[in-house]
């Protein structure tokens, strides 16, 4: 693991008229290391996912990237075209509605080919190919793979977002409730496949999720997030085992009593 | 003395229980421990002591109000755990401290096999050989073969205990933390986790453990150290 982080927010607010949906946040995210980001609904998870990865502007703040060279640049200063070459690229973003993250109209093989084109591959047969073997990969069979993810099932199509986003090898992961909606057991496999696939290619993933069992599963470091501002974060089992903050207590006593 | 492994000082944990009106549960107040390479600890104490509580600390599981938690890492260099941030505690998890918890935490789907050898990999063992060595400790501890293809959330008590026992015990770590490691065993099982313990001194590694069987504890410690429950207090 590197000594610099590949991601890093500094003092980021938001508002949207009276709300504070970003209250200060600062985090790091270093290379290879998945962060999960927990806390009740409207803390201001999701803004933070999406100010981080340049979708939306902070009133206040900055979020610094640090590129493949070594060379940081400003997420909110390097202009539109630059971000999304990287988003791409370099980046991936993994949502909750499967329908916001694929292309609906598109077969399944090219909601993965598509993302291959976009870092230059040109050959067809080599696209089909790579493409058929995430698929399988993901779990799905390459059968399917001249179906439209409208004809798949919910956990189908979430897996293959995550085959969409991993197949041009991101080095950063943006997640949002990748397994909210979706049944118990079909979590349980979707959450082991992130598992295998983030270590195997060392992604930095930033994980923003309401299943504290997700999170104790996946992520290296743990941010517990209220009225936009972070009460508490560390090292995973330590902030699920001895916290300290009265929201985070009570976060996970009613993860343990449910 | 330069010889240690771990040096403990002025250890102090409590727990303040937000939910149920501030309460504070002082555990431990200025505890001190030291283990020399070879060395095993056993902490002994009533129930409610605080034991698991030392254990969790020097595993950076629970995080100390004060006090300092001094490693000696592989490449010699000293980490303090107590201050250490959480990417410097996930280093010294895979290097420096080795743990075997009461329970086994199960990961769903991964088998038995991938359980142990994983922490092999995490350090950079090429996968067939840490297959290869989980299978033989496995085999040691007496897990039938056709058990280490499955995932252990289905095995009984004891085998999910094994399976514990061979991940802690897979990778020569130089601090080893065991809690209970013989609780849920039968008596050929607790020989082969009595040797094992027997070969991590060898070697020159230092335990400390909770052994609730006394016999167990007789044959495998040097010493014992006391936890004694703190009045209650401030
Ligand atoms: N585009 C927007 N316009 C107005 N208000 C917004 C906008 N985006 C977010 N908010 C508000 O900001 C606050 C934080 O929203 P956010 O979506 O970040 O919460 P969250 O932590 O992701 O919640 P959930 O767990 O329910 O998804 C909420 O009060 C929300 O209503
Ligand atoms: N995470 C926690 N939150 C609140 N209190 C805790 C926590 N962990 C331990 N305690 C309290 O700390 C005290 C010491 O508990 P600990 O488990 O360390 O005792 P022990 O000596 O291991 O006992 P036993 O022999 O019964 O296992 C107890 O009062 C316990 O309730
Ligand atoms: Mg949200
Ligand atoms: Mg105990």
């Amino acid at each position: 693991m590197s000594d610099d982080p590949i991601l890093s927010a500094r003092g980021l607010s938001l508002s949207f008229g009276a709300v504070r949906a970003l209250d200060g946040v600062s985090l790091d995210l270093w290379p290879g290391e998945v962060l999960a980001i927990v806390g009740e609904s409207g803390s201001g998870k999701s803004t933070l996912l999406r100010v981080m990865a340049g979708e939306a502007r902070p009133d206040a703040g900055a979020v610094t990237y640090r590129d493949t060279l070594g060379a940081s640049m400003e997420v909110h200063g390097m202009g539109e075209p630059a971000l999304r070459r990287l988003a791409r690229t370099e980046w991936g973003f993994v949502r909750q509605d499967a329908r916001e993250g694929l292309r609906m109209g598109v077969s399944a093989g090219g909601n993965v080919g598509e993302r291959l084109m976009a870092t230059g591959a040109r050959h067809y047969g080599s696209i089909r190919e790579e493409a058929a073997r995430w698929l399988e990969r993901v779990e799905i069979s390459p059968s399917r793979i001249d179906d439209r993810p409208g004809t798949f099932s919910g956990g189908m199509r979430q897996r293959l977002q995550i085959a969409r986003t991993l197949v041009t090898r991101p080095r950063l992961v943006f997640m949002d409730e990748p397994t909210g909606g979706l049944d118990v057991s079909v979590q349980a496999r979707l959450l082991d496949l992130i598992r295998g696939l983030v270590s195997d290619l060392g992604i930095a993933v930033a994980l923003v999720t309401h299943d504290i069992a997700a999170a104790r599963l996946l992520a290296h470091r743990l941010v517990v997030m209220r009225e936009g501002r972070i009460v508490e974060e560390g090292l995973t089992d330590r902030v699920l085992d001895d916290p300290r903050h009265p929201y985070t207590q009570l976060l996970v006593s009613s993860v343990l009593a449910a | 003395m330069t010889g240690w492994i771990l040096r403990a000082e002025g250890l102090t944990k409590g727990f303040t229980l937000h939910l149920q009106g501030g309460t504070r549960i002082p555990v431990l107040r200025d505890a001190a421990l030291t283990v020399e390479p070879g060395e095993c600890v056993a902490l002994s104490g009533p129930s409610g002591a605080g034991k698991s509580t030392l254990m969790r600390l020097l595993q950076g599981n629970y995080g100390a109000d004060a006090g300092s938690i001094l490693l000696r890492r592989p490449d010699g260099g000293v980490s303090d755990l107590a201050t250490a941030p959480p990417r410097e505690v996930n280093a010294l998890r895979r290097d420096t401290i080795g743990h075997v918890s009461q329970f086994l935490r199960v990961i769903p789907r991964v088998p038995a096999l991938e359980v142990v050898a994983a922490p092999l990999i995490a350090r950079g063992m090429a996968r067939e050989e840490a297959l290869d060595r989980a299978r033989a400790l496995l085999r040691r501890l007496n897990l039938p073969d056709r058990l280490h293809g499955l995932p252990p959330a289905t095995f009984s008590g004891g085998e999910q205990q094994r399976v514990n026992l061979a991940r802690g015990f897979i990778a020569p770590f130089p601090l080893m933390l065991l809690d209970e490691p013989t609780a849920s065993l039968d008596a050929a099982n607790r020989e082969v986790v009595i040797a094992l313990i027997g070969e991590a001194k060898a070697r020159g590694a230092g335990l400390v453990g909770i052994f609730h069987d006394l016999d167990v504890r007789d044959r495998v410690a040097h010493r014992v150290v006391e936890v004694a429950p703190l009045r209650e207090a401030a």
